[in-house]
């Protein structure tokens, strides 16, 4: 059935409820609350949460945002945790402890920090072992709940609070690791990027593909900041937008090993687009800075280049 | 009926876990407690046992595995050693915050560093104030026979407090000694199913676990698993006491030996306690009378018991396989101490530091402590209460 968001909504009663406490224009509830959209009504699910802004916001004792079970451990081991909570299902399930026609399905959530940085090492044992579960990166591109400090997803050249645009430096001085390519080469079933986009239709198609592609499957989901950005809260779509048309952020999954770009921008927007109404990068468009943003579009061009020998090179095999 | 048969400490604990088959074990290879997944991925492998094996690439991710496993409503075991054990210490903390009765055996050893695979309790005492019950284990016997008991008391609902079984570095884990062992099916019968009362694989009701807690309620929270390890020392009781009317092993909050009309005592755990009774054994033969005090359970610590214990005496020695360094003594010596002030019992109490990093403690270094006592018992002063037994002295 063609994707149809005020279908999906009407008809699917949303599994992450309001009354959370994370920021106005954040992009991570929407995400969560979208990806949760995409599971069949009959399934369970457990998610699994590394902490950071959406678990300290989502489940503050006693309340919770959760309508599936759900658990949090520590920072860097939702991938451990989860994979433990799986292994606990199959083992239980083999034994006849479990319903036999009941089904589970298995989420983690965990920030870019939880993700690229402090758990990545559990992340990669939880994919490699082979678990069957989807693993969603919701990356704000640095270290939100601690007040932003950078992560190794943030973009070259933000203003962060442990990579201050400075009188010597000017923000952070590394690109930004690619993660999504790092799962890939990890040989899953499945990996895709995505974003709040055109009615959130690319990232519910490729949550159903991940949760329902057995095995370990990877997310990787652009989830903006305002006060991490320096964005208007309002702006929130916009800038998701501008991610995309611009190819700072494509959108891409890798099935089986082979790539197909899910959006090819008519006609790719230079990166100022992207860059000039956020606050981050705001020291990038003073006089003498020009060298930054061609250096920027440059590493954009370059990845979006990449990505597109990569589809032809696995499609044509 | 027992079975006779040869086994390491290592094989013992494995023994117990192929026997209590639980569902999901998460383990990660350390020196000395390696072979215990080694040999449990075996049994894995034959078919021997239900359990789900993950072979996880940290010991952080074991103990992170074995908490979202428990949590999900499964029996989760696992095991570790030294810098393993240091490594899952944040997660420690968190599977006895979310009361998770999961089982792991310590094999200890020093905690880096130097580096060092040899026998102490370092790693033990870097964890004895994290909410978990800690039974300690004299030989492979004991290893096996806390195995056994381990579930019954862990996951008791005024308990559910994750619980682990030490046993000594290469001295017992690696060592073959004779064991009795139970049958399968009455293991089988004594541990009991495990049937928790929520679990995140409930469809039936979603739970949330692991919250941020503020200020208005993680202290009743703290207080609340405070309350459970008080709670568990009757339970130890409890299960000890079934355990024993069904193998006729007795055991108790610690083992006295020849406690009763001794003069002085030595306290100590784990395999050391076997040397002390040979030893007390050739001082008795002499017309001595020594005696030894062994803790099983060290947490919760049997404060009352000790103290009423050791009132008698004129001179006690506690031994601690691990130092403090803390400028006062070793971790045991504290509780023993505390325990002994508390109560109001006054006898001169030494403290001695030894068997650090696998040093051996010999029979004749644990004659020399009761050599001490003896003169310590007949003056009734201790001159410097924090010693240590077996060091090199040219070197310091």
């Amino acid at each position: 059935m063609a994707y149809n968001v005020k279908e999906v909504v009407g008809r699917k009663p949303a599994r992450f409820t309001e009354g959370h406490r994370m920021c106005a224009g954040c992009g991570a509830p929407p995400v969560a609350r979208h990806i949760l959209r995409a599971l069949n009504e009959d399934d369970h699910a457990v998610v699994a949460n590394a902490t950071g802004c959406m678990e300290v916001s989502t489940f503050i004792y006693p309340y919770t945002a959760w309508t599936d079970s759900f658990i949090h451990t520590a920072f860097e081991c939702a991938g451990a945790t989860l994979s433990g909570v799986e292994a606990a299902y199959h083992s239980m399930k083999k034994q006849g402890k479990l319903p036999e026609d009941k089904n589970t399905k298995f989420i983690a959530f965990g920030g870019d920090g939880g993700t690229y940085d402090i758990g990545l090492q559990s992340l990669s044992g939880a994919m490699e072992r082979g678990h069957d579960l989807t693993y969603v990166c919701y990356d704000n591109g640095a270290y939100m709940n601690t007040g932003i400090q950078r992560s190794s997803a943030t973009p070259k050249f933000a203003d962060t609070t442990t990579s201050p645009a400075g009188k010597v430096i000017p923000g952070k001085m590394q690109s930004r690791k690619d993660l999504a390519k790092v799962m890939a080469a990890h040989h899953l079933p499945y990996v895709a990027q995505s974003a709040g986009f055109m009615n959130f239709k690319d990232l519910y198609e490729k949550a159903e593909k991940a949760i329902y592609t057995e095995g370990p499957t990877f997310l990787n989901v652009l989830s903006p900041c305002p006060r991490g950005w320096g964005y208007a809260t309002d702006d929130l779509m916009l800038i998701n937008k501008l991610a995309i048309e611009t190819c700072y952020w494509p959108l891409y999954e890798v099935d089986h090993g082979v790539y197909h770009i899910t959006y090819k921008p008519a006609k790719k927007l230079p990166i100022e687009e992207f860059l000039r109404p956020q606050k981050r990068f705001k020291h990038m468009f003073k006089e003498g800075n020009e060298w930054m943003i061609e250096e920027f579009q440059k590493e954009v061009d370059s990845r979006w280049q990449e990505l597109l020998d990569l589809e032809e090179m696995t499609n044509s095999k | 009926m027992s079975i006779r048969e040869r086994l390491s400490g290592n094989e013992a604990a494995a023994t117990a876990m192929k026997q209590i088959n639980p569902d999901v074990v998460a383990a990660f290879p350390i020196t000395p407690s390696t072979e215990i997944p080694q040999y449990f991925s075996t049994f894995v492998a034959n078919g021997n046992v239900d359990t789900e094996f993950v072979a996880v690439e940290s010991e952080h991710s074991a103990m992170s595995a074995c908490i979202g496993a428990e949590a999900a409503g499964a029996r989760a075991m696992t095991a570790t050693s030294a810098n393993g054990l240091s490594l899952m210490w944040e997660m420690i903390y968190i599977a006895s915050s979310l009361r998770l009765p999961i089982v792991l055996s310590l094999v200890n050893r020093a905690v880096s560093g130097p580096l060092n695979i040899h026998c102490d309790h370092s790693d033990a005492m870097g964890v004895r104030d994290s909410g978990w019950i800690m039974l300690f284990s004299e030989n492979n016997q004991e290893a096996y026979d806390n195995l056994l008991m381990a579930h019954r008391i862990a996951e008791n609902e005024n308990v559910l407090l994750p619980l682990m079984v030490c046993q000594d570095g290469f001295i017992t884990s690696h060592s073959i000694e004779n064991i009795e062992l139970e049958e399968d099916d009455k293991v089988k019968k004594f541990v009991g199913e495990y049937h928790p009362n929520h679990y995140l694989l409930n469809d039936k009701e979603p739970m949330a676990i692991g919250p941020l807690d503020l200020q208005a309620y993680l202290f009743e929270h703290k207080a609340q698993q405070a309350n459970a390890m008080k709670a568990a020392k009757d339970v130890i009781l409890q299960v000890s006491k079934d355990f024993e009317s069904w193998t006729g092993r007795h055991y108790g909050l610690f083992e006295e030996y020849m406690l009763d009309d001794c003069d002085f005592a030595i306290v100590c755990m784990n395999s050391t306690a076997g040397t002390a009774k040979a030893v007390v054994n050739d001082l008795r033969a002499k017309g001595i009378k020594a005696g030894l005090l062994k803790i099983r359970v060290y947490r919760p610590f049997p404060a009352e018991e000790v103290a009423e214990a050791l009132s008698n005496l004129k001179a006690v020695a506690v031994l601690d396989r691990a130092d403090s360094l803390n400028g006062m003594g070793g971790a045991l010596f504290e509780d023993v101490v505390s325990s002994m002030y508390v109560a109001g019992k006054q006898v001169p109490i030494v403290n001695y530091v030894y068997g650090i990093g696998g040093r051996d403690t010999t029979c004749n270094d644990i004659e020399s402590v009761y050599n001490d006592l003896s003169e310590i018992a007949q003056s009734g002063k201790v001159d410097n209460p924090y010693r240590y037994l077996g060091l090199r002295k040219g070197d310091m």
